[in-house]
């Protein structure tokens, strides 16, 4: 899975990513074409700088973590396939889908997987554990530089509070999942583009 | 509506007195019109001949002319609400049939009463329906429009409105007068524009018929919204259909520059009753700003500008309902960061007492009306105007669910399309607008007779039936669901994200425009309208403010004490209060115990720990009996805080000690057993706010600083080690009423010292 030197999408990369994703071909060469819109060295692959050069990005609290998210452990550059692989949790749920045979792994696209994307971008450490100071992190991120840290914590341990049911002082995954049942979150994660 | 059995058994007898003696009042002030007349005739001759005969001063007088309208008024809402309050009392019959299925019936039977006495009943009046009953229903549902779900659903609502309420008038008008045509019918007088007309009268989906069933029925949120967001919207559609009709039918011919100037007018009519209403709107935010000096008057801002939306709009001829609706949905996240907990408090009770007032009234008016009203009835075009209007809602929802779904992320299922189909209820406004008809137009009657009848039918046989097929559909229903912090900080988080991958495609979807709006919002327009510093309070800190506010409120007025510290955390950016502090080393001991005993705790009790965490509902306020278990409570607390004062003396205690208080703890036990039962409680959370800069704050601070030195020092070497049982049916107990856990019997030796 190295960065590969093409600039063209093959047509058996179309159908793998097609396979592996869900994507239809015209959503996938749509990507493509913004993928290479991206990437301004021109070597196939994006590096952080490229994302970071999205306006959105930029001023979107939550932009490092998102950039990060679209990275492979300790990998600098992302491919297409892996930028697809990461699009594709925000893809809508087909009806024919939710039929489909669960002998085939779950799609990447599912309620929990989406639900998962979203875990890991708060548990970085990736110990399955959002602690406390994973949550403040991400308050503090979302709330600016004028709350104080003792406000902002005070909101984390009832943020903790309210969702932990094992008493461990942290939010485990099934505890998210719990605590988002309300939420829709196959509307809630899903954008219409990539339908 | 849950309903409850009487108290004692005398007293549904008295309440039946009771509206037999209203009913007979009713009539008596309509007969004492006649004598009044001759008292006050009397009174005049003797002021003016004073030199003729001289009578005995009239101590007391009977002047009904002189209180007559307010009389008959009040006497009417009074009528109202005893029946509304008699429907809840009779347990089985709320449960079946809707309210305003029993409201129209009690109309009716007033109705007859009246005509019985020969007195002609009052016609529910097109003037005062329009101007008096039907905006406080609107700025109710505007103001706590749930702004989420209807903005995630704002196509799809409009496309019903708009496309389905023309589908029907269209397909409803076009069939009548084709039936019309039949020569057996008898009705070859009707033109295609009168039954046009009708057709836009009887199209529309009625706001308070569905508000009043679905109310009820606790659907879930998204066929919730589509059905009432499709009733407040069409009215935009009606207005234009009406008006565009009745200038018709007058001239008589359409052209289809006629045609092009009515889809300008809709569009004229719809934007500018939103631009009026936005424009009142930002005008109540900015008055709302200043009013901090003058908290006593600030709901009526909020109900004064919203009226006079709705009277400008109007004015204009445009969309009354939609200025209303864009007022408050515009007025609402400013004024609720300006104005003081009780303001708001007060703005929803009496949002919601206007509501419900106007609600009854309406209904029982349609009743009356229906008894008074000058009747035609002709079978065919009554019996198809039910029929056709129930196949054109079917037809219109099935058409355009097919279209929608294809630009759908979640799809509408057959079982959403069935309740939005089945929802379309009809109700006063229809009535209303055919009441305004002209007389000259000769089919006036037929059309309000077909309109009631209409309007029964929904109300009856629709509005009856929609709970039981709920239930045998299986449709989803509501999830009760309490403000949860949870929700709010991962909703944002997954608006950031959602934002931040649009961008990362390039597309410019939904996101990323509410993300534009946001900011927008946030740099510009706050500043001007929320007062003092608050403009740059982030909406999440604001959330949680106000929740830690109301639950703080709650302990207060329920007679439990608010927290063990005060906090040292000032959630409003205020200046510090003169409350001595908590060195924060002992803070963290005493959040570090507290949680741990929290965890514990939760096992305990099976229920969620936030679950009485509701926004002051009536449920809560009623529980009479747990405020005075509380209060009680209260006091054994006052006991227990005295002791530990004396505990004071002796911090250096080691870890073992005894139960310190046998007695109290006995007294505690018992009366916590029952609330138990009854409650759960929010367990406590350590820091509570400080209570707000408003006058309207009650302070306890100065019960309250004792405690933690006290507590964290005997606690803390033991940590929760061996927190067992023991420990935690303690803390159960004390959970309650105190915020911090109470000793462990088993490692307590301050037993000499608790001598008091």
């Amino acid at each position: 899975m190295g960065s590969r030197a093409s600039t063209l999408l093959r047509e058996e990369e179309i159908e793998e990513i097609k396979k592996e994703t869900g994507f239809s071909h015209s959503q996938i060469t749509r990507l493509y074409s913004r993928f290479t819109s991206l990437d301004k060295g021109e070597n196939g692959t994006l590096s952080r700088e490229d994302f970071q050069r999205i306006p959105e990005l930029a001023i979107n609290p939550l932009g490092d973590r998102i950039i990060n998210a679209f990275f492979p452990e300790g990998e600098d550059q992302v491919n297409f396939r892996g930028f697809m692989r990461t699009l594709a949790h925000f893809r809508p749920i087909e009806d024919n889908e939710k039929n489909k045979d669960p002998i085939a792994s779950e799609p990447l696209n599912s309620r929990s997987n989406k639900l998962l994307f979203a875990f890991r971008l708060y548990d970085l450490d990736r110990d399955d554990k959002i602690s406390r100071d994973e949550l403040l992190q991400v308050l503090r991120m979302m709330v600016g530089v004028n709350i104080s840290d003792e406000q902002l914590g005070s909101i984390a341990d009832r943020t903790i509070q309210e969702a932990d049911q094992n008493g461990d002082n942290s939010i485990s995954f099934n505890e998210f999942i719990k605590v988002l049942e309300k939420v829709d979150v196959e509307q809630k994660m899903s954008i219409r583009f990539l339908h | 509506m849950p309903a409850f059995s009487c108290a004692f058994p005398g007293c549904r007898r008295d309440l039946l007195v009771i509206v037999l003696v209203v009913f007979v009042g009713i009539g008596l002030p309509i007969e004492a019109s006649a004598p009044a007349y001759q008292s006050h005739g009397t009174e005049g001759s003797h002021l003016t001949n004073i030199t003729n005969t001289k009578k005995a001063f009239p101590v007391l007088a009977v002047n009904y002319e002189h209180v007559r309208k307010p009389f008959e008024i009040a006497l009417w809402i009074l009528l109202a609400l005893l029946m509304k309050l008699g429907f809840h009392l009779i347990p089985r019959l709320s449960a079946v049939v809707p309210e305003s299925c029993l409201l129209i019936v009690v109309g009716l039977l007033v109705g007859g009463l009246i005509k019985v006495i020969g007195e002609e009943p009052p016609v529910l009046d097109s003037q005062l329906f329009f101007l008096c009953l039907l905006p406080p229903i609107i700025l109710d549902a505007g103001y706590f429009l749930p702004i989420r779900p209807f903005t995630e659903n704002v196509g799809t609502i409009l496309v019903f409105a708009v496309i389905g309420t023309l589908w029907n008038a269209f397909f409803m008008g076009g069939l009548l007068y084709a039936l019309c045509q039949i020569e057996s019918v008898g009705l070859s007088g009707v033109d295609l524009l009168a039954c046009l007309l009708f057709g836009s009268i009887v199209s529309a989906v009625d706001p308070v018929a569905v508000l009043a069933v679905f109310e009820e029925i606790h659907i879930n949120e998204l066929v919730h919204i589509l059905v009432f967001g499709e009733s407040l919207l069409n009215d935009a559609v009606t207005v234009v259909l009406y008006n565009l009709f009745e200038e018709f039918s007058k001239v008589g011919t359409v052209t289809v520059l006629d045609v092009f100037l009515g889809v300008v007018c809709f569009f004229v009519v719809s934007l500018g009753g939103v631009l009026v209403g936005a424009i009142y709107g930002f005008l109540a935010a900015f008055t709302s700003r200043f009013t901090s000096h003058t908290r006593v008057i600030e709901p009526l801002f909020v109900f004064l500008y919203s009226y006079m939306a709705y009277l400008s709009s109007e004015m204009f001829h445009l969309s009354g309902i939609m200025a209303l609706i864009a007022c408050g949905v515009v007025m609402r996240p400013y004024v609720e960061a300006n104005i003081s907990h009780k303001s708001y408090t007060t703005i929803k009770y009496f949002l919601k007492m206007w509501s419900s007032v106007s609600e009854t009234l309406i209904f029982i008016f349609l009743g009356v009306s229906t008894v008074a009203g000058p009747h035609a009835w002709n079978w065919t075009f009554v019996i198809t105007t039910v029929i056709l209007c129930l196949v054109s809602r079917v037809l219109g929802v099935i058409g355009l669910t097919f279209i929608i779904n294809k630009f759908r992320i979640v799809k509408l299922t057959k079982k959403d399309q069935f309740i939005v189909a089945y929802g379309g209820l009809r109700g006063a406004i229809a009535f209303s607008l055919g009441y305004l008809l002209s007389n000259s137009h000769q089919m006036r009657n037929l059309f309000l007779t077909a309109i009631i009848t209409v309007i029964f039918f929904t109300v009856f046989v629709q509005g009856m039936t929609i709970r039981p097929l709920v239930e045998l559909l299986a449709v989803k229903k509501k999830k009760e669901s309490k403000p949860s912090i949870n929700e709010e900080i991962h909703t944002e988080f997954l608006d950031h994200l959602l934002t931040g991958v649009e961008g990362v495609c390039g597309h410019y979807g939904h996101y990323h425009w509410k993300e534009k709006l946001n900011r927008f919002n946030k740099t510009y327009v706050k500043r001007w309208l929320i007062a003092g510093e608050n403009f740059k309070e982030p909406e999440l800190i604001a959330f949680y403010r106000k929740m830690e506010l109301k639950q703080a409120i709650m302990m207060v007025e329920s007679g439990q004490l608010p927290s063990v510290l005060p906090s040292t955390i000032s959630m409003q950016n205020i200046q510090p209060r003169a409350i001595p502090r908590v060195s924060k080393k002992r803070e963290e001991e005493i959040r570090r115990i507290l949680r741990a005993n929290l965890q514990n705790n939760k096992q305990k009790m099976r229920s969620r720990s936030y679950s009485r965490h509701t926004l002051f509902d009536a449920d809560e306020e009623d529980n009479v009996s747990e405020v005075r278990l509380r209060k009680t409570k209260m006091e054994m607390e006052r006991r227990v805080s005295v002791m530990e004062r004396r505990m004071s003396h002796y911090l250096t205690v080691p870890a073992n000690r005894e139960s310190p208080r046998p007695g109290v703890r006995r007294v505690r036990f018992e009366s916590d057993n029952q609330v138990f039962s009854a409650d759960s409680f929010p367990t406590v959370h350590f820091e509570q706010p400080s209570p707000p800069s408003t006058p309207d704050a009650v302070s306890l601070e100065e019960e309250v600083p004792k405690r933690p030195s006290l507590r964290a020092d005997i606690e803390g070497p033991r940590g929760n080690a061996s927190d067992n049982h023991q420990g935690e049916l303690d803390y159960q107990r004390l959970a309650r009423c105190l915020s911090d856990p109470g000793p462990n019997k088993d490692k307590e030796d301050d037993d000499p010292f608790m001598s008091c």
